[in-house]
Protein backbone atom coordinates (compact mmCIF):
# COMPACT_ATOMS: atom_id res chain seq x y z
CA UNK A 1 0.00 0.00 0.00
CA UNK A 2 1.40 3.39 -1.00
CA UNK A 3 2.11 5.81 1.82
CA UNK A 4 -0.18 8.76 2.37
CA UNK A 5 2.49 11.24 1.21
CA UNK A 6 4.39 8.84 -1.03
CA UNK A 7 6.87 10.52 -3.33
CA UNK A 8 6.53 13.97 -1.75
CA UNK A 9 9.34 16.00 -0.19
CA UNK A 10 8.82 17.82 3.10
CA UNK A 11 10.81 20.82 4.36
CA UNK A 12 10.82 20.93 8.17
CA UNK A 13 12.34 23.58 10.43
CA UNK A 14 13.31 22.79 14.00
CA UNK A 15 13.72 19.18 12.95
CA UNK A 16 16.48 18.11 15.35
CA UNK A 17 14.17 16.93 18.10
CA UNK A 18 10.69 17.24 19.62
CA UNK A 19 7.78 17.88 17.28
CA UNK A 20 10.02 18.60 14.28
CA UNK A 21 11.76 15.24 14.49
CA UNK A 22 8.43 13.52 15.02
CA UNK A 23 7.01 15.21 11.90
CA UNK A 24 10.05 14.08 9.90
CA UNK A 25 9.60 10.49 11.02
CA UNK A 26 5.82 10.40 10.57
CA UNK A 27 6.00 11.88 7.07
CA UNK A 28 8.88 9.56 6.16
CA UNK A 29 6.86 6.58 7.42
CA UNK A 30 4.22 7.55 4.87
CA UNK A 31 6.68 7.85 2.02
CA UNK A 32 8.09 11.39 2.06
CA UNK A 33 11.71 12.46 1.74
CA UNK A 34 12.83 15.17 4.14
CA UNK A 35 14.73 18.45 4.07
CA UNK A 36 15.54 19.13 7.72
CA UNK A 37 16.98 22.26 9.29
CA UNK A 38 17.66 23.23 12.87
CA UNK A 39 19.76 25.87 14.61
CA UNK A 40 21.27 23.00 16.63
CA UNK A 41 22.65 25.46 19.16
CA UNK A 42 21.70 27.03 22.47
CA UNK A 43 19.94 30.39 22.25
CA UNK A 44 21.06 32.80 24.99
CA UNK A 45 17.61 33.98 26.05
CA UNK A 46 16.25 30.43 26.15
CA UNK A 47 19.08 28.74 28.05
CA UNK A 48 17.61 29.57 31.45
CA UNK A 49 14.44 27.63 30.52
CA UNK A 50 15.73 24.59 28.63
CA UNK A 51 18.78 23.65 26.54
CA UNK A 52 18.72 24.00 22.77
CA UNK A 53 18.86 21.11 20.32
CA UNK A 54 22.30 19.91 19.31
CA UNK A 55 24.02 18.69 16.17
CA UNK A 56 23.83 15.20 17.67
CA UNK A 57 20.04 15.60 17.88
CA UNK A 58 19.87 16.55 14.21
CA UNK A 59 22.07 13.57 13.34
CA UNK A 60 19.64 11.34 15.23
CA UNK A 61 16.73 12.65 13.11
CA UNK A 62 18.76 11.83 10.00
CA UNK A 63 19.42 8.35 11.30
CA UNK A 64 15.77 7.69 12.08
CA UNK A 65 14.53 8.89 8.70
CA UNK A 66 17.16 6.83 6.90
CA UNK A 67 16.14 3.80 8.93
CA UNK A 68 12.76 4.15 7.20
CA UNK A 69 14.49 3.95 3.81
CA UNK A 70 13.71 7.54 2.98
CA UNK A 71 16.20 10.19 1.94
CA UNK A 72 16.96 13.19 4.13
CA UNK A 73 19.06 16.29 3.55
CA UNK A 74 19.85 17.98 6.86
CA UNK A 75 21.51 21.32 7.47
CA UNK A 76 22.33 23.47 10.44
CA UNK A 77 20.49 26.73 9.82
CA UNK A 78 18.88 29.45 11.91
CA UNK A 79 15.38 30.47 10.78
CA UNK A 80 16.34 34.06 11.67
CA UNK A 81 18.98 33.97 8.92
CA UNK A 82 16.99 34.09 5.70
CA UNK A 83 20.05 33.57 3.50
CA UNK A 84 21.16 30.47 5.36
CA UNK A 85 17.64 29.06 5.45
CA UNK A 86 17.12 29.62 1.73
CA UNK A 87 20.46 28.03 0.94
CA UNK A 88 19.62 24.96 3.04
CA UNK A 89 16.26 24.61 1.31
CA UNK A 90 17.65 25.19 -2.18
CA UNK A 91 20.35 22.56 -1.63
CA UNK A 92 17.74 20.10 -0.41
CA UNK A 93 15.50 20.74 -3.41
CA UNK A 94 18.49 20.37 -5.75
CA UNK A 95 19.24 16.99 -4.23
CA UNK A 96 15.71 15.63 -3.74
CA UNK A 97 14.16 17.14 -6.85
CA UNK A 98 11.23 19.13 -5.49
CA UNK A 99 9.43 20.26 -2.34
CA UNK A 100 5.72 19.72 -1.66
CA UNK A 101 5.16 19.96 2.06
CA UNK A 102 6.37 22.61 4.49
CA UNK A 103 6.32 22.35 8.25
CA UNK A 104 7.30 25.72 9.75
CA UNK A 105 7.86 24.28 13.18
CA UNK A 106 10.96 25.91 14.71
CA UNK A 107 10.08 27.88 17.81
CA UNK A 108 11.09 28.84 21.31
CA UNK A 109 9.04 29.14 24.48
CA UNK A 110 10.02 31.70 27.09
CA UNK A 111 7.83 33.27 29.71
CA UNK A 112 7.59 34.35 33.30
CA UNK A 113 7.10 38.12 33.42
CA UNK A 114 4.13 40.38 32.82
CA UNK A 115 4.48 42.17 29.48
CA UNK A 116 5.87 45.41 30.91
CA UNK A 117 8.82 43.58 32.46
CA UNK A 118 9.84 41.58 29.38
CA UNK A 119 13.23 42.81 28.18
CA UNK A 120 13.57 44.04 24.64
CA UNK A 121 16.08 41.31 23.87
CA UNK A 122 13.83 38.51 25.10
CA UNK A 123 10.89 39.95 23.19
CA UNK A 124 12.90 40.24 20.01
CA UNK A 125 14.26 36.68 20.08
CA UNK A 126 10.77 35.21 20.33
CA UNK A 127 9.35 37.39 17.55
CA UNK A 128 12.41 36.79 15.36
CA UNK A 129 12.26 32.99 15.69
CA UNK A 130 8.55 32.21 16.13
CA UNK A 131 7.17 34.77 13.68
CA UNK A 132 9.86 36.13 11.36
CA UNK A 133 11.37 32.64 11.13
CA UNK A 134 8.03 31.29 9.91
CA UNK A 135 7.79 34.09 7.36
CA UNK A 136 11.36 33.36 6.24
CA UNK A 137 10.43 29.71 5.81
CA UNK A 138 7.42 30.62 3.69
CA UNK A 139 9.38 33.23 1.73
CA UNK A 140 12.08 30.70 0.86
CA UNK A 141 9.73 27.91 -0.17
CA UNK A 142 6.87 29.66 -1.96
CA UNK A 143 8.85 30.36 -5.18
CA UNK A 144 9.64 26.64 -5.43
CA UNK A 145 5.98 25.68 -4.93
CA UNK A 146 4.72 28.20 -7.47
CA UNK A 147 7.34 27.27 -10.04
CA UNK A 148 6.59 23.56 -9.69
CA UNK A 149 2.89 24.32 -10.31
CA UNK A 150 1.82 21.14 -8.54
CA UNK A 151 0.19 22.77 -5.51
CA UNK A 152 1.56 22.12 -2.06
CA UNK A 153 0.74 22.18 1.63
CA UNK A 154 2.22 24.57 4.17
CA UNK A 155 1.59 23.84 7.85
CA UNK A 156 2.54 26.51 10.37
CA UNK A 157 3.02 25.47 13.97
CA UNK A 158 1.11 27.85 16.19
CA UNK A 159 -0.18 26.95 19.65
CA UNK A 160 -3.19 27.21 21.91
CA UNK A 161 -1.39 30.49 22.66
CA UNK A 162 -2.24 31.42 19.06
CA UNK A 163 -5.93 31.34 19.94
CA UNK A 164 -6.09 32.41 23.59
CA UNK A 165 -4.24 34.87 25.83
CA UNK A 166 -1.80 33.62 28.46
CA UNK A 167 -0.78 35.85 31.36
CA UNK A 168 2.98 35.93 31.75
CA UNK A 169 3.60 34.64 28.25
CA UNK A 170 3.04 37.81 26.22
CA UNK A 171 5.87 37.51 23.71
CA UNK A 172 5.15 33.87 22.85
CA UNK A 173 1.38 34.48 22.69
CA UNK A 174 1.86 37.50 20.43
CA UNK A 175 4.14 35.53 18.11
CA UNK A 176 1.77 32.56 17.88
CA UNK A 177 -1.29 34.77 17.23
CA UNK A 178 0.67 36.52 14.49
CA UNK A 179 1.41 33.18 12.87
CA UNK A 180 -2.38 32.76 12.43
CA UNK A 181 -2.60 36.10 10.64
CA UNK A 182 0.25 35.10 8.37
CA UNK A 183 -1.38 31.72 7.72
CA UNK A 184 -4.72 33.27 6.77
CA UNK A 185 -3.10 35.78 4.44
CA UNK A 186 -0.86 33.17 2.80
CA UNK A 187 -3.89 30.90 2.31
CA UNK A 188 -5.54 33.66 0.28
CA UNK A 189 -2.40 34.68 -1.62
CA UNK A 190 -1.50 31.11 -2.57
CA UNK A 191 -4.92 29.56 -3.25
CA UNK A 192 -4.81 30.43 -6.97
CA UNK A 193 -1.74 28.17 -7.13
CA UNK A 194 -3.60 25.36 -5.29
CA UNK A 195 -1.17 25.78 -2.41
CA UNK A 196 -2.89 25.23 0.91
CA UNK A 197 -1.86 26.88 4.17
CA UNK A 198 -3.06 25.80 7.61
CA UNK A 199 -1.91 26.08 11.21
CA UNK A 200 -1.81 23.53 14.02
CA UNK A 201 -2.40 24.50 17.64
CA UNK A 202 -1.03 22.02 20.14
CA UNK A 203 -1.75 22.10 23.84
CA UNK A 204 1.29 21.17 25.94
CA UNK A 205 3.38 18.55 24.14
CA UNK A 206 5.70 16.15 25.93
CA UNK A 207 8.98 17.62 24.64
CA UNK A 208 12.02 19.26 26.22
CA UNK A 209 10.34 22.63 25.69
CA UNK A 210 7.55 21.80 28.13
CA UNK A 211 8.87 19.02 30.36
CA UNK A 212 11.34 21.14 32.31
CA UNK A 213 11.40 22.66 35.75
CA UNK A 214 11.02 26.23 34.53
CA UNK A 215 7.75 25.39 32.76
CA UNK A 216 6.52 23.33 35.72
CA UNK A 217 7.08 26.39 37.89
CA UNK A 218 4.95 28.53 35.56
CA UNK A 219 2.04 26.23 36.40
CA UNK A 220 3.03 25.72 40.04
CA UNK A 221 4.38 29.11 41.11
CA UNK A 222 4.38 28.23 44.81
CA UNK A 223 6.16 24.88 44.61
CA UNK A 224 9.86 24.77 45.53
CA UNK A 225 10.89 21.94 43.22
CA UNK A 226 7.82 21.03 41.18
CA UNK A 227 7.89 17.42 40.00
CA UNK A 228 6.64 16.06 36.71
CA UNK A 229 3.80 14.33 38.57
CA UNK A 230 2.70 17.54 40.30
CA UNK A 231 2.86 19.38 37.00
CA UNK A 232 0.83 16.69 35.26
CA UNK A 233 -2.03 17.22 37.70
CA UNK A 234 -2.15 20.94 37.05
CA UNK A 235 -1.67 20.59 33.28
CA UNK A 236 -4.59 18.14 33.16
CA UNK A 237 -6.95 20.73 34.62
CA UNK A 238 -6.31 23.00 31.62
CA UNK A 239 -7.51 20.44 29.04
CA UNK A 240 -11.06 19.18 28.51
CA UNK A 241 -9.95 15.61 27.79
CA UNK A 242 -8.43 13.87 30.80
CA UNK A 243 -4.73 14.16 29.81
CA UNK A 244 -1.97 16.48 31.02
CA UNK A 245 -0.22 16.87 27.68
CA UNK A 246 -0.09 15.14 24.32
CA UNK A 247 2.71 13.37 22.44
CA UNK A 248 4.63 14.82 19.47
CA UNK A 249 3.15 12.07 17.31
CA UNK A 250 -0.36 13.41 17.93
CA UNK A 251 0.67 16.67 16.31
CA UNK A 252 2.46 14.79 13.53
CA UNK A 253 -0.73 12.91 12.67
CA UNK A 254 -2.51 16.23 12.16
CA UNK A 255 0.41 17.57 10.10
CA UNK A 256 0.34 14.38 8.02
CA UNK A 257 -3.37 14.76 7.31
CA UNK A 258 -2.97 18.39 6.27
CA UNK A 259 0.11 17.53 4.19
CA UNK A 260 -1.60 14.71 2.32
CA UNK A 261 -3.94 14.91 -0.67
CA UNK A 262 -6.72 13.72 1.65
CA UNK A 263 -6.88 17.38 2.69
CA UNK A 264 -6.69 18.78 -0.84
CA UNK A 265 -9.55 21.21 -0.18
CA UNK A 266 -8.59 22.10 3.39
CA UNK A 267 -7.02 25.53 3.64
CA UNK A 268 -7.09 28.38 6.14
CA UNK A 269 -7.87 26.07 9.06
CA UNK A 270 -6.63 26.63 12.60
CA UNK A 271 -6.46 22.98 13.68
CA UNK A 272 -6.23 22.55 17.45
CA UNK A 273 -4.65 19.35 18.71
CA UNK A 274 -5.26 20.54 22.19
CA UNK A 275 -7.34 17.97 24.09
CA UNK A 276 -10.08 20.61 24.19
CA UNK A 277 -7.94 23.34 25.79
CA UNK A 278 -9.44 26.11 23.68
CA UNK A 279 -13.11 25.13 24.13
CA UNK A 280 -13.03 25.36 27.89
CA UNK B 1 -1.46 -3.13 7.22
CA UNK B 2 -4.40 -2.59 9.58
CA UNK B 3 -6.97 0.01 8.71
CA UNK B 4 -7.04 3.38 10.38
CA UNK B 5 -10.32 2.58 12.19
CA UNK B 6 -9.91 -1.20 12.30
CA UNK B 7 -12.33 -2.95 14.61
CA UNK B 8 -14.39 0.15 15.33
CA UNK B 9 -18.13 0.52 14.71
CA UNK B 10 -19.56 3.68 13.16
CA UNK B 11 -23.15 4.93 13.34
CA UNK B 12 -24.05 7.10 10.35
CA UNK B 13 -27.28 9.00 9.73
CA UNK B 14 -28.34 9.95 6.22
CA UNK B 15 -26.30 7.00 4.99
CA UNK B 16 -28.35 6.04 1.93
CA UNK B 17 -26.45 8.27 -0.50
CA UNK B 18 -24.27 11.37 -0.84
CA UNK B 19 -21.86 12.19 1.98
CA UNK B 20 -23.37 9.61 4.33
CA UNK B 21 -22.78 6.75 1.94
CA UNK B 22 -19.31 8.03 1.19
CA UNK B 23 -18.49 8.12 4.94
CA UNK B 24 -19.78 4.54 5.31
CA UNK B 25 -17.55 3.34 2.48
CA UNK B 26 -14.45 5.30 3.54
CA UNK B 27 -14.72 4.10 7.15
CA UNK B 28 -15.39 0.53 6.02
CA UNK B 29 -12.33 0.68 3.73
CA UNK B 30 -10.30 1.41 6.85
CA UNK B 31 -11.77 -1.45 8.84
CA UNK B 32 -14.96 -0.19 10.50
CA UNK B 33 -18.34 -1.90 10.66
CA UNK B 34 -21.33 0.33 10.03
CA UNK B 35 -24.73 1.07 11.53
CA UNK B 36 -26.58 2.99 8.81
CA UNK B 37 -29.87 4.84 9.00
CA UNK B 38 -31.75 6.99 6.53
CA UNK B 39 -35.32 8.28 6.37
CA UNK B 40 -35.63 6.99 2.77
CA UNK B 41 -38.68 9.15 2.23
CA UNK B 42 -39.49 12.40 0.44
CA UNK B 43 -40.38 15.49 2.47
CA UNK B 44 -43.28 17.53 1.03
CA UNK B 45 -41.34 20.69 1.93
CA UNK B 46 -38.16 19.70 0.07
CA UNK B 47 -38.02 20.33 -3.65
CA UNK B 48 -35.61 17.59 -4.61
CA UNK B 49 -36.08 13.85 -4.37
CA UNK B 50 -34.72 12.39 -1.14
CA UNK B 51 -32.91 9.09 -0.80
CA UNK B 52 -34.81 5.84 -1.32
CA UNK B 53 -34.69 2.36 0.17
CA UNK B 54 -32.91 1.29 -3.00
CA UNK B 55 -30.22 3.88 -2.23
CA UNK B 56 -29.80 2.49 1.28
CA UNK B 57 -29.54 -1.03 -0.19
CA UNK B 58 -26.78 0.27 -2.44
CA UNK B 59 -24.85 1.51 0.61
CA UNK B 60 -25.26 -1.90 2.22
CA UNK B 61 -23.89 -3.61 -0.90
CA UNK B 62 -20.93 -1.24 -1.13
CA UNK B 63 -19.94 -1.82 2.52
CA UNK B 64 -20.41 -5.59 2.27
CA UNK B 65 -18.25 -5.61 -0.87
CA UNK B 66 -15.46 -4.36 1.42
CA UNK B 67 -15.97 -7.37 3.68
CA UNK B 68 -17.29 -5.27 6.50
CA UNK B 69 -20.55 -5.79 8.35
CA UNK B 70 -23.39 -3.29 8.12
CA UNK B 71 -26.72 -3.02 9.91
CA UNK B 72 -29.03 -0.72 7.96
CA UNK B 73 -32.40 0.55 9.01
CA UNK B 74 -34.94 3.03 7.75
CA UNK B 75 -35.25 5.64 10.49
CA UNK B 76 -36.05 9.33 10.73
CA UNK B 77 -33.65 11.43 12.82
CA UNK B 78 -36.65 13.50 13.95
CA UNK B 79 -38.00 10.42 15.71
CA UNK B 80 -35.82 10.01 18.79
CA UNK B 81 -37.33 6.66 19.76
CA UNK B 82 -36.85 5.14 16.30
CA UNK B 83 -33.30 6.41 16.20
CA UNK B 84 -32.49 5.01 19.62
CA UNK B 85 -33.94 1.65 18.65
CA UNK B 86 -31.84 1.62 15.45
CA UNK B 87 -28.60 2.37 17.35
CA UNK B 88 -29.40 -0.07 20.13
CA UNK B 89 -30.12 -2.85 17.62
CA UNK B 90 -26.98 -2.07 15.65
CA UNK B 91 -24.83 -2.13 18.76
CA UNK B 92 -26.46 -5.39 19.86
CA UNK B 93 -25.50 -6.95 16.53
CA UNK B 94 -22.05 -5.41 16.05
CA UNK B 95 -20.98 -5.42 19.66
CA UNK B 96 -19.94 -1.81 20.32
CA UNK B 97 -19.98 1.78 19.12
CA UNK B 98 -16.97 4.07 18.62
CA UNK B 99 -17.79 6.58 15.89
CA UNK B 100 -20.88 8.68 15.22
CA UNK B 101 -21.52 10.67 12.04
CA UNK B 102 -24.51 12.93 12.55
CA UNK B 103 -24.80 13.62 8.86
CA UNK B 104 -28.51 13.56 7.89
CA UNK B 105 -29.71 16.89 6.61
CA UNK B 106 -31.97 18.71 4.20
CA UNK B 107 -31.63 22.03 2.45
CA UNK B 108 -34.04 24.37 0.74
CA UNK B 109 -33.32 27.64 -1.05
CA UNK B 110 -35.59 30.65 -0.69
CA UNK B 111 -35.48 34.28 0.38
CA UNK B 112 -36.40 35.05 3.98
CA UNK B 113 -39.98 36.06 3.11
CA UNK B 114 -40.52 32.80 1.26
CA UNK B 115 -39.61 30.59 4.24
CA UNK B 116 -42.81 28.79 5.20
CA UNK B 117 -43.40 27.65 8.78
CA UNK B 118 -43.21 24.07 7.49
CA UNK B 119 -39.82 24.56 5.82
CA UNK B 120 -38.48 26.25 8.95
CA UNK B 121 -39.73 23.45 11.18
CA UNK B 122 -38.62 20.58 8.94
CA UNK B 123 -35.13 22.05 8.54
CA UNK B 124 -34.61 22.72 12.24
CA UNK B 125 -36.15 19.37 13.21
CA UNK B 126 -33.93 17.42 10.84
CA UNK B 127 -30.66 19.37 10.75
CA UNK B 128 -30.49 20.47 14.39
CA UNK B 129 -32.83 18.36 16.53
CA UNK B 130 -31.86 15.33 14.41
CA UNK B 131 -28.21 15.85 15.32
CA UNK B 132 -29.17 16.20 18.96
CA UNK B 133 -31.29 13.03 18.82
CA UNK B 134 -28.37 11.20 17.21
CA UNK B 135 -25.97 12.27 19.95
CA UNK B 136 -28.37 11.43 22.74
CA UNK B 137 -29.07 7.99 21.30
CA UNK B 138 -25.39 7.22 20.72
CA UNK B 139 -23.57 8.79 23.69
CA UNK B 140 -24.46 6.07 26.24
CA UNK B 141 -22.88 3.45 23.97
CA UNK B 142 -19.72 5.56 23.59
CA UNK B 143 -19.51 6.02 27.34
CA UNK B 144 -19.87 2.25 27.71
CA UNK B 145 -17.07 1.75 25.19
CA UNK B 146 -14.76 4.03 27.21
CA UNK B 147 -14.50 6.77 24.60
CA UNK B 148 -15.32 7.65 21.03
CA UNK B 149 -15.57 10.26 18.33
CA UNK B 150 -18.71 12.17 17.31
CA UNK B 151 -18.58 14.06 14.03
CA UNK B 152 -21.44 16.42 13.27
CA UNK B 153 -21.92 17.61 9.73
CA UNK B 154 -22.32 21.36 9.74
CA UNK B 155 -21.52 23.52 6.71
CA UNK B 156 -19.90 26.78 5.65
CA UNK B 157 -23.46 27.87 6.52
CA UNK B 158 -22.56 27.00 10.12
CA UNK B 159 -19.92 29.74 10.03
CA UNK B 160 -21.25 32.36 7.58
CA UNK B 161 -24.69 33.83 7.04
CA UNK B 162 -25.23 32.44 3.56
CA UNK B 163 -28.15 34.29 1.96
CA UNK B 164 -31.37 32.54 0.91
CA UNK B 165 -30.72 29.64 3.26
CA UNK B 166 -32.00 31.08 6.57
CA UNK B 167 -33.41 27.89 8.16
CA UNK B 168 -30.39 25.88 7.01
CA UNK B 169 -27.95 28.49 8.32
CA UNK B 170 -29.75 28.64 11.66
CA UNK B 171 -29.67 24.86 12.05
CA UNK B 172 -26.03 24.51 10.96
CA UNK B 173 -24.93 27.25 13.39
CA UNK B 174 -26.91 25.47 16.08
CA UNK B 175 -25.03 22.26 15.38
CA UNK B 176 -21.77 24.03 16.26
CA UNK B 177 -23.23 25.10 19.58
CA UNK B 178 -24.33 21.66 20.66
CA UNK B 179 -21.10 20.08 19.40
CA UNK B 180 -18.98 22.44 21.51
CA UNK B 181 -21.15 21.94 24.56
CA UNK B 182 -21.06 18.17 24.18
CA UNK B 183 -17.29 18.30 23.61
CA UNK B 184 -17.00 19.76 27.10
CA UNK B 185 -19.64 17.56 28.75
CA UNK B 186 -18.34 14.32 27.26
CA UNK B 187 -14.59 15.01 27.47
CA UNK B 188 -14.30 13.30 30.85
CA UNK B 189 -15.48 10.11 29.12
CA UNK B 190 -12.76 10.50 26.44
CA UNK B 191 -15.43 11.24 23.87
CA UNK B 192 -14.44 13.82 21.29
CA UNK B 193 -16.96 15.96 19.43
CA UNK B 194 -16.08 17.90 16.30
CA UNK B 195 -17.94 19.49 13.38
CA UNK B 196 -17.06 19.38 9.69
CA UNK B 197 -17.93 22.31 7.46
CA UNK B 198 -18.05 21.44 3.77
CA UNK B 199 -18.38 23.96 0.99
CA UNK B 200 -20.64 22.79 -1.84
CA UNK B 201 -20.32 19.02 -2.32
CA UNK B 202 -21.24 17.15 -5.51
CA UNK B 203 -24.18 15.16 -4.16
CA UNK B 204 -27.85 14.67 -5.07
CA UNK B 205 -28.75 17.28 -2.41
CA UNK B 206 -26.58 19.93 -4.03
CA UNK B 207 -27.91 19.06 -7.46
CA UNK B 208 -31.41 19.55 -6.10
CA UNK B 209 -30.73 23.09 -4.94
CA UNK B 210 -32.30 25.01 -7.78
CA UNK B 211 -33.12 28.67 -7.63
CA UNK B 212 -30.01 30.10 -6.03
CA UNK B 213 -28.77 31.78 -9.19
CA UNK B 214 -32.12 33.45 -9.81
CA UNK B 215 -32.17 34.77 -6.26
CA UNK B 216 -28.58 36.00 -6.52
CA UNK B 217 -29.66 37.86 -9.64
CA UNK B 218 -31.68 40.13 -7.34
CA UNK B 219 -28.53 41.19 -5.49
CA UNK B 220 -25.33 40.29 -7.33
CA UNK B 221 -23.26 41.67 -4.42
CA UNK B 222 -24.14 38.51 -2.52
CA UNK B 223 -22.70 36.11 -5.10
CA UNK B 224 -19.08 36.15 -3.87
CA UNK B 225 -20.19 34.79 -0.47
CA UNK B 226 -20.52 31.41 -2.16
CA UNK B 227 -17.12 31.54 -3.87
CA UNK B 228 -14.19 29.38 -2.77
CA UNK B 229 -10.57 30.48 -2.42
CA UNK B 230 -9.00 27.46 -4.06
CA UNK B 231 -9.75 27.25 -7.78
CA UNK B 232 -12.56 24.70 -7.51
CA UNK B 233 -16.34 25.23 -7.52
CA UNK B 234 -17.28 22.27 -5.39
CA UNK B 235 -15.66 19.27 -3.73
CA UNK B 236 -16.41 15.55 -3.73
CA UNK B 237 -18.12 13.62 -0.94
CA UNK B 238 -14.91 11.64 -0.48
CA UNK B 239 -13.02 14.81 0.47
CA UNK B 240 -15.37 15.21 3.42
CA UNK B 241 -15.03 11.51 4.24
CA UNK B 242 -11.25 11.87 4.50
CA UNK B 243 -11.73 14.54 7.17
CA UNK B 244 -14.36 12.42 8.93
CA UNK B 245 -11.97 9.46 8.88
CA UNK B 246 -9.18 11.55 10.42
CA UNK B 247 -11.46 12.80 13.19
CA UNK B 248 -12.86 9.30 13.74
CA UNK B 249 -9.45 7.66 14.02
CA UNK B 250 -7.07 7.55 16.97
CA UNK B 251 -4.77 9.82 14.96
CA UNK B 252 -7.04 12.58 16.23
CA UNK B 253 -7.24 11.26 19.79
CA UNK B 254 -6.66 14.76 21.22
CA UNK B 255 -8.68 16.72 18.68
CA UNK B 256 -12.00 17.93 20.09
CA UNK B 257 -14.23 20.97 19.76
CA UNK B 258 -12.86 21.75 16.32
CA UNK B 259 -14.80 23.41 13.52
CA UNK B 260 -13.09 21.59 10.68
CA UNK B 261 -13.65 23.38 7.39
CA UNK B 262 -13.29 21.31 4.24
CA UNK B 263 -14.35 24.26 2.19
CA UNK B 264 -11.64 25.09 -0.34
CA UNK B 265 -11.10 28.27 1.67
CA UNK B 266 -14.70 29.50 1.37
CA UNK B 267 -14.84 30.85 4.93
CA UNK B 268 -11.49 32.67 4.89
CA UNK B 269 -12.30 34.99 2.01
Amino acid sequence: MAGRVEGKVAFITGAARGQGRSHAIRLAEEGADIIAVDIAEDIDSVRRFYPGATEADLAETVKQVEALDRRIVAAKADVRDYGALKQALDSGVAELGHVDIVSANAGIFVFGEPAQLVTEGDWQDVIDINLTGVWHTAKAVIPHLIEQATGGSIVLTSSTAGLKGFPGVSQYTASKHAVVGLMRTLALELAPHSIRVNSVHPTGVATDMILNEATFRLFLPDAENPSREQAAEVFATTNALPVPWVEPRDISNAVLFLASDEARYVTGVTLPVDAGFTIK
Amino acid sequence: MTGRVEGKVAFITGAARGQGRSHAIRLAEEGADIIAVDVCRDYPSVGYGMATEADLDQTVKAVEALDRRIVARQADVRDAAALKSAVDDGVAQLGRLDIVCANAGICTVQSWDEVTPQVWQDTLDTNLTGVWNTMVAAAPHLIAAGGGSIICTSSTAGIKGLPYLAPYVAAKHGVVGIAKTMANELAAHKIRVNTVHPTGVNTPMAEGLGGLETLLGRDPNLGPIFMNTLPVESVEARDISHAVLFLASDEAQYVTGLEFTVDAGNTIR
